[in-house]
């Protein structure tokens, strides 16, 4: 202070001045600062907007790694490594409650079960009465991310206690490049390198798939090194979704010369009004929003092995409701096994979701798996496909509010509703079915005939095969909230109708073991 | 401490002082003129006098309204009316231009920090501002219906009277955007 009260008066004006100086000075300067990182910020959204990819590598049709597609396109690399960290289903139908609800099962905690999804036989014991005799009871778990599709079938009970033909291999590998090998070893012509969409290309794809599908698991599955990659599903050129599963291309040609309407899919309907020289054919004709979906029903579909080839099939013939099938299977008289209680032979209903989904009135209105499976992001000013395939409920605001303006929690609890709904009918459905196992069991041990269990067999067949459709198909109904409920009634009425046959030929029997669950 | 040019008045100190202050002026006025210069070619190169304009493409400057715009041109409004026709208010120069700046200040805050819900919504006062421009062009057309809603009273030309035009309508100017 002394020093200060010491100073002239043109001593502290001159120091005054200078303070004006400094601070106008780093005013300015900060303000210009702003200024360029603001212009940085616009130059960044301004180059983002006209680069969506960058290639790096080199694609082709032997690029198996996703990592090396990865480099020419890292978010969409990055959104497929994290299907392994998928968020569980809001509703997981084994025990109907939200995650945080659940029961603890146990699962996880076993030696056994380390490292492995929950268990759906502990936490629905009714599915090893449903599926007593076949594979299903031994080892049936909750679905993970695609990220675990190759190492839960290898790890499979299923797999490991039941010899499994490589025809599994179809869905759970990235199986294109294998195929094609395989094809090219037993006589196809040209090489690996011909697009896979030519007539070389085809051939091996075709004579590898059906080499392959004989084989036994092991072999098979020797020949293969990822999950579904990028590959699969793009083409490495031009990087439009492309079918690439034979199965597939039958099926669906199939189901196009069928006479069932296919509103939904309008490249059908319109191949339907040409003269059908050529068979339909999804990569030639179908729009980007249909391979949006179809690409998608390459896996998430109902099939069986079809004879000693083991040619892996889709039902389609007559079209994709869950009777049509059901009457294809009657037609060829087959039977994924014969059940170990009843003797029935009956059928086993294998992740239906694109057939459910094109009843329900988001396929007909043109809405896509991917619009809410793979919804579209943005970073900056880019935007991009989310190639983390998961569950819509994590990400309400992207694939739902995309159309409906509606809150979250008003979306979600739509859901809820609709898959509670669902729940509570399946369960009934599936007490029923248990309890027309047993008393067809019992009227067995009682001495009851074939013939005299015929009629109750071939109504445990149809009600087993409804409940287990739903059962199967990975959405609780949502996909075809209505078409479901129909399903899960017919599957009650059906198990009640078996019940009542059992209940005329015993009586007496049946009064003392009928509706007993065990 | 002693310095010769605080302790008098001598016109050489005063020359140098003038100078010194100059010079002050001077390096301030760059200073000014640089950060008046990077405001400028920022806003230049944002193209920031577009948002002045009634020009649709202005709306997709950024990218992030692709889809609602290209939903615009394929809609039976597309024909008569723009951006700015529904979702600014025309009651008077001052309203439309606070609106205009109040928009432009949300969504470039939103798009630098990147921190905007996605999808995109109509904030509720916005709402109003699009629902006042429905009634400002139908008017005629809607009167029974908004003198039902109002009691049956008399309502004025721009009134909605509560109703909410675009819960029904609101394909009408953003039609399918795929």
């Amino acid at each position: 202070m002394t020093l200060n009260r010491s100073r002239r008066p043109g001593q502290r004006l001159a120091f005054s001045r200078v303070a004006v100086f400094a601070v106008a000075a780093i005013a300015f300067g900060a303000g210009t600062v702003v200024a360029m990182m603001l212009y940085e910020n616009i130059r960044t959204r301004k180059e983002e907007s006209r680069h969506t990819a960058v290639r790096i590598a080199a694609i082709d049709e032997t690029t198996i790694d996703p990592a090396e597609w990865g480099k020419n396109f890292p978010r969409q690399y990055d959104g497929y490594k994290r299907t392994a960290d998928n968020a569980k289903a809001r509703f997981r139908w084994s025990d109907g409650r939200p995650p945080e609800d659940a029961l603890h099962t146990g699962a996880g905690e076993s030696k056994a079960d380390e490292g492995k999804a929950e268990s759906k036989l502990e936490s629905n014991p009714r599915l090893k009465t449903m599926f007593k005799g076949y594979a299903f009871a031994i080892d049936y778990r909750e679905r993970r991310g695609h990220a675990f599709m190759l190492d839960d079938q290898r790890d499979t009970e299923r797999v490991k206690q039941r010899p499994q033909p490589g025809a599994c291999l179809n869905c759970h590998a990235s199986n294109v490049v294998a195929y094609r090998e395989a094809g090219l070893e037993h006589g196809a012509a040209g090489a690996l390198s011909d697009p896979l969409h030519s007539e070389t290309g085809l051939e091996q794809l075709f004579a590898g798939w059906e080499h392959v599908n004989q084989l036994s698991y092991a072999d098979a599955t020797a020949l293969v090194s990822h999950p579904v990659t990028c590959l699969d599903c793009h083409d490495p050129d031009s990087m439009r979704l492309r079918i690439t599963r034979p199965a597939f291309m039958e099926g669906i040609a199939a189901l196009a010369a069928s006479n069932e309407p296919l509103p939904h899919l309008p490249s059908i309907e319109k191949w339907r009004r040409g003269n059908r020289a050529t068979p339909y054919d999804a990569n030639e004709l179908a729009g980007r929003q249909e391979m949006r979906s179809l690409s998608c029903a390459q896996c998430h579909v109902e099939y069986y092995f079809k004879g000693d080839q083991k040619r892996l099939t889709f039902p389609w013939l007559r079209g994709l409701k869950m009777e049509q099938m059901e009457a294809y299977y009657d037609e060829v008289d087959w039977a994924d096994w014969t059940h170990a209680d009843s003797g029935t032979r009956v059928l086993k209903a294998q992740h239906p979701e694109f057939e459910l989904w094109s009843q329900g009135i988001h396929a007909r209105s043109g809405v896509s798996c991917a619009d809410c499976h793979m919804p579209y992001m943005r970073e900056g000013a880019m935007k991009f496909t989310d190639h983390q395939v998961q569950t819509p409920m994590a990400h309400v605001n992207l694939s739902c509010q995309t159309c409906h303006n509606y809150t979250e929690s008003e979306i979600q609890s739509r859901v809820d509703q609709i898959q509670s709904r669902t729940k509570a009918h399946l369960d009934r459905a599936e007490i029923a079915v248990v309890e027309l196992i047993l008393a067809i069991r019992d009227a067995r041990e009682a001495g009851a005939t074939d013939a005299e269990l015929q009629s109750a067999r071939a109504l445990h067949r149809k009600a087993q095969w409804r409940a287990d459709f739903i059962n199967a198909e990975n959405s609780m109904g949502f996909h075809a909230p209505a078409e479901s409920l129909r399903i899960i009634g017919e599957a009650i009425d059906y198990a009640r109708q078996g019940i009542a046959e059992v209940a005329k030929l015993r009586p007496k029997q049946v009064a003392a073991s009928g509706g007993r669950e065990g | 401490m002693a310095e010769p040019e605080s302790t008098s008045q001598q016109p050489a100190t005063r020359r140098a002082r003038v100078a010194r202050a100059s010079l002050a002026v001077a390096v301030l006025g760059a200073l000014v003129g640089s950060f008046a210069a990077a405001v400028g070619y920022t806003a230049h190169y944002a193209s920031a006098t577009s948002y002045l304009s009634d020009d649709p493409t202005a709306c997709v400057n950024c990218h992030i309204m692709n889809e609602q715009y290209d939903g615009w041109r394929k809609s039976s409004h597309h024909a008569r009316a723009t951006c700015n026709d529904c979702h600014v208010p025309h009651d008077s120069f001052l309203h439309k231009y606070y609106v205009k700046a109040e928009h432009g200040y949300r969504h470039s805050k939103g798009f630098t920090f990147q921190d905007f819900h996605e999808p995109i919504r109509l904030t509720p006062y916005s709402r109003e501002v699009v629902i006042g421009n429905c009634v400002r062009c139908h008017d005629a057309m809607t009167q029974e219906i908004r003198l039902a809603a109002h009691g049956n009273t008399p309502v004025a030309h721009d009134d909605p009277a509560g109703l909410d035009c675009i819960h029904c309508h609101a394909g009408v100017a953003h039609g399918p955007t795929r």
